[in-house]
Formats: C-alpha cells, sequence, structure tokens
C-alpha cells in the first residue's frame, strides 16, 4: 500500500514536470534561425524601423531589430549573442569583430552620422550649433543638467566628448553631464524636462517624436573624428539577412538614411 | 502594449517558480532541520543574491555563462547554441536570482513547526516522506505560497540580471520590464506607460491575494 503510494506520487510528480520539459525544449516561437536578429546603434532606432518596415512591405520577409551602443552590442557578439547583421556607429568596433573572426568579411561603410546640439522646448539654451551660448551657459548658471551618450562604449558619447574638449569646455560641464547608456537615452533624458540640452545624433533629432519635444542645431563635422558607421554580416547570417544587408545598400533604403540626415558613402555633405 | 514581452515574462516567472517550489522546499527543509558545520556559509550563500547590486551578480554570471566558460561550452556543445542570450540561459539565472526569495520564506516555514509534533508524526512510523506531505507542507504552506509569490512578481521586475546576461531579444529574453526601458528609448511613452500599469496592478493583485490567503490559512491554523 506504502509502495504504491510512493510510486503513484513519484508518478505524478514526473507528469506534472512533463510540460516543464516540453515547454524547456519547445523552441522559442520567434527564433533567431527564423527571423534574423539585426542589432544596430541607437541612432538608427527610428531610420532603420522604417527600413525594416518596408522591407517586410515589399517582400514579406521579417527582421528583428535590437537597439544598443555600438561598444555594448559588440561585447554582446563577442560573447555569443544570436545576431545576423550588426550595424555599428564606428566602423573601429567592426573591424576589430572582423579581426577577431566574429564576422563574415569586413563588411560596408553605410553611412556619416552627425553630431546636433538638442535643445527641449522651454529651455533657456539658444538654439546655436558653435556651443558658444553653451559655454556663456556654463558660467552665467543657467545650466543644471546636460546630456551625451556614455563615451565609454557609445560613438555617439565619444564624438560628443571630442567636441566639448574642441570647444575647451569639457571640463567646464563635466559637473552638468548626465550620460546615456546610448545616444537615445541621451536625448531622452535631454528631452525629460531634467535637462537644459544635450549633444545626441542627428537622426534621432530629426524623427518626429523629438521634433515635438524640442529643436535641434548641427554642429560642425570637424570639430571631431567622423562618425563612420559601418555594417558587417555575422557568422551566422542566413539568406533573410543577406537580402536585407543588400536592400541597406539599396536606394529605397539610402533615401530614408538620407531623409534621417545621414552622410552617405560616396555623397557629398548638404547642409 | 507589447504581448511578446509580456508572454516572455510570464513563462520566465511561471516556470522559475515551478523549479524552484522542488529546490525551495528542499533546501529551505534542509536548512530549517539539519544542523550541519558551515549552515551560515550555506545561509549566506542562497542570502546573497539579495544583497548584491543585479549588475555585480548579472556580470558573475554572464562570465559563469559566457561562450569561454566550461558551463557556455558544455551547452553550446550539447544544445548547439549559446547559453547566454538565450531563454534557457535567463531561467538559469532567474533560478539563481531568486534562491533567496524561495528559500527563505520557505525555511521559516518549517523552523515554525513544533518540534514535538515531528517527532509525534515520526513516533507513529510515518515515513519522512509522509510527513513532509501530511504533517509539515500543509503547516508550511502559507510560507511556501510566500515564497512563490514573491519569486514570481520578482521575476517580472528583475531587470540588471537579465539586461546582463540576456541582452533584450525581442521573443527571447526580452522581458516586459525591458520592454519598457527600450520603450522609453523609443520615445513611445504611451506604450511604456501602459505597460508599467500594467505591472503594477498584477504586482499589486498577486501580493494582495497572497496576504489573502495566508491570513485565511492562519485563521483556521491558529
Amino acid at each position: 500500500m506504502k509502495a504504491v503510494s510512493t510510486v503513484s506520487r513519484r508518478v505524478s510528480l514526473i507528469s506534472a514536470a512533463c510540460p516543464v520539459v516540453a515547454l524547456l525544449l519547445r523552441g522559442v516561437p520567434i527564433r533567431a534561425e527564423e527571423v534574423p536578429l539585426v542589432a544596430a546603434a541607437a541612432d538608427l532606432r527610428f531610420a532603420l524601423a522604417e527600413i525594416a518596415e518596408r522591407f517586410t512591405r515589399e517582400t514579406g520577409e521579417r527582421v528583428g531589430l535590437v537597439f544598443g551602443s555600438s561598444g555594448n552590442i559588440a561585447r554582446q557578439i563577442r560573447q555569443g549573442a544570436p545576431f545576423a547583421l550588426f550595424l555599428s556607429a564606428d566602423e573601429a568596433y567592426v573591424l576589430d569583430l572582423a579581426r577577431d573572426g566574429f564576422t563574415r568579411d569586413e563588411g560596408t561603410l553605410y553611412a556619416i552620422g552627425r553630431l546636433v546640439l538638442l535643445v527641449p522646448n522651454g529651455s533657456p539654451l539658444a538654439l546655436d550649433g558653435t556651443l558658444e551660448d553653451l559655454a556663456r551657459a556654463i558660467r552665467d548658471g543657467r545650466l543644471r543638467r546636460f546630456a551625451i551618450a556614455d563615451p565609454a562604449h557609445a560613438p555617439y558619447g565619444k564624438r560628443a566628448d571630442e567636441v566639448l574638449r574642441y570647444k575647451g569646455i569639457r571640463e567646464a560641464i563635466r559637473p552638468f553631464l548626465v550620460y546615456g547608456e546610448n545616444v537615445a537615452q541621451a536625448a531622452q533624458f535631454a528631452t525629460s524636462g531634467n535637462a537644459e540640452g544635450g549633444i545626441v545624433a542627428y537622426s534621432l533629432a530629426l524623427s518626429p517624436q523629438l521634433q515635438a519635444l524640442g529643436g535641434h542645431a548641427p554642429i560642425p563635422a570637424e570639430w571631431h573624428a567622423p562618425l563612420r558607421q559601418r555594417m558587417v554580416r555575422l557568422r551566422g547570417a542566413g539568406p533573410v539577412a543577406d537580402r536585407f544587408y543588400g536592400y541597406l545598400q539599396a536606394e529605397p533604403a539610402r533615401a530614408i538614411f538620407r531623409r534621417y540626415g545621414f552622410v552617405l558613402p560616396g555623397e557629398p555633405v548638404t547642409e | 502594449m507589447d504581448w511578446v514581452a509580456l508572454r516572455l515574462s510570464l513563462e520566465l516567472a511561471g516556470l522559475t517558480v515551478l523549479l524552484l517550489l522542488p529546490i525551495g522546499v528542499a533546501l529551505g527543509r534542509f536548512l530549517a532541520y539539519r544542523e550541519i558545520r558551515g549552515k551560515e556559509i550555506l545561509e549566506a550563500l542562497v542570502a546573497l543574491p539579495l544583497v548584491l547590486p543585479p549588475t555585480v551578480f548579472g556580470y558573475y554570471l554572464l562570465v559563469a555563462f559566457g561562450a569561454t566558460s566550461p558551463l557556455g561550452r558544455a551547452w553550446q556543445a550539447l544544445f548547439d547554441r549559446p547559453l547566454v542570450f538565450s531563454f534557457e540561459g535567463l531561467l538559469l539565472a532567474s533560478l539563481i536570482f531568486n534562491l533567496p526569495f524561495a528559500v527563505q520564506p520557505m525555511q521559516r516555514a518549517f523552523e515554525a513547526i513544533p518540534t514535538d509534533l515531528r517527532a509525534a508524526a515520526a513516533c507513529c512510523g510515518m515515513s519522512s516522506w509522509r510527513v513532509l506531505l501530511w504533517i509539515e507542507l500543509p503547516l508550511a504552506w502559507p510560507g511556501i505560497l510566500t515564497a512563490l509569490v514573491l519569486s514570481f512578481a520578482h521575476t517580472l521586475g528583475e531587470f540588471g540580471v537579465v539586461l546582463m546576461v540576456g541582452g533584450a531579444i525581442p521573443g527571447e529574453t526580452e522581458t516586459i520590464a525591458i520592454a519598457i526601458y527600450d520603450r522609453v528609448q523609443a520615445f513611445d511613452d504611451r506604450a511604456a506607460a501602459r505597460m508599467a500599469t500594467f505591472l503594477l496592478l498584477f504586482s499589486l493583485a498577486t501580493i494582495a491575494v497572497t496576504f489573502f490567503a495566508s491570513r485565511r490559512v492562519g485563521r483556521r491554523l491558529g
């Protein structure tokens, strides 16, 4: 009697565990193999979403988008993240990954990024891309918080840091700086109502979402090293990723990049 | 509302609780009744995720699960895909960082059972399995329920560890908490607010249900 109940209890335990095991072994519905994952620098958040939507509309094929700072994505790729395509805001990350054998090839340059001064509605800062008014605001106490992306691993943060250094206000502005994990978060900080402004990607400032929240003024491109944005197919890239990679270099996608303020390789800068 | 992320969160929390139930009962009971040397160290290890910053914890898990770690390599060889940035890796991380939430309430519940009651049961010739099933579990279940609800709610809300070992991949490791973070960065405040409200109400409801249930049980047993 006792033996029977022990056995039946064990059987019921096993049958209770079965759905758990089944769940564990189930392929998660949206798998990397079926829908290739595209990891992209945060400055592409709006432009790439538009391109991917158009790609799906035209071909019926889908890609998954993951945004972050280029440095973080590169680190995740080294740790085995299942991405098929990587659109970096700084080509150095792509070339390093290529050197260490994580990619198919050295990829291709797809855009040159631009920096802008972002000033939210109601901020006392002037829309001045030469940053003269920013320097004055530090001195006269108008500035309390200023947002940039983290220079340690976000390319737009690194270039913003260079711009501040070029203007000779990097040390003076340091106590006022807040750092976004990536450039989209920096833009979010800048427009949250808790900062007087920030230096962010032109491509973000041109999005309808951000245009509703504030204005922007371009910062001279000569003040920082160029934001050479390179993309590359990773080892696991399949046919859909290949087609999307090609699509990104074709005219409809290029037009969208252009509309978001990117300078395209081989094309002149237009203000 | 990001249904994919919500479903993923619920699956993760549900599986975590299911798997933590036997682990927590075994470990909580062991810590409650056994006197062994170095028990304090074991208890400290279980409590560690409570005090460690999630990023520190996430960093160590990332190192332990990574493609170059023994565990990561073994997993890759067995299943032909990496453990980090996968649902399974997230579940493993979730089991570890929920350990104190599951074990501690269960341990307290087992400790609260009078020793003579268990001794009497043993005297009557009940096997320890039967004592567990017929004496201990019925008395300890408010604590067990609390443990499971806390683990469930904590899994829904965990952010730092999930971001570190998960990588925010939609449908695979992007939980609802991560989706909220992502929506804020996409300037989609409406979606972020909707999901945040949902999580708030959901957490409130689960906690309220536990309080209600454990009070009723307390009254019945008292």
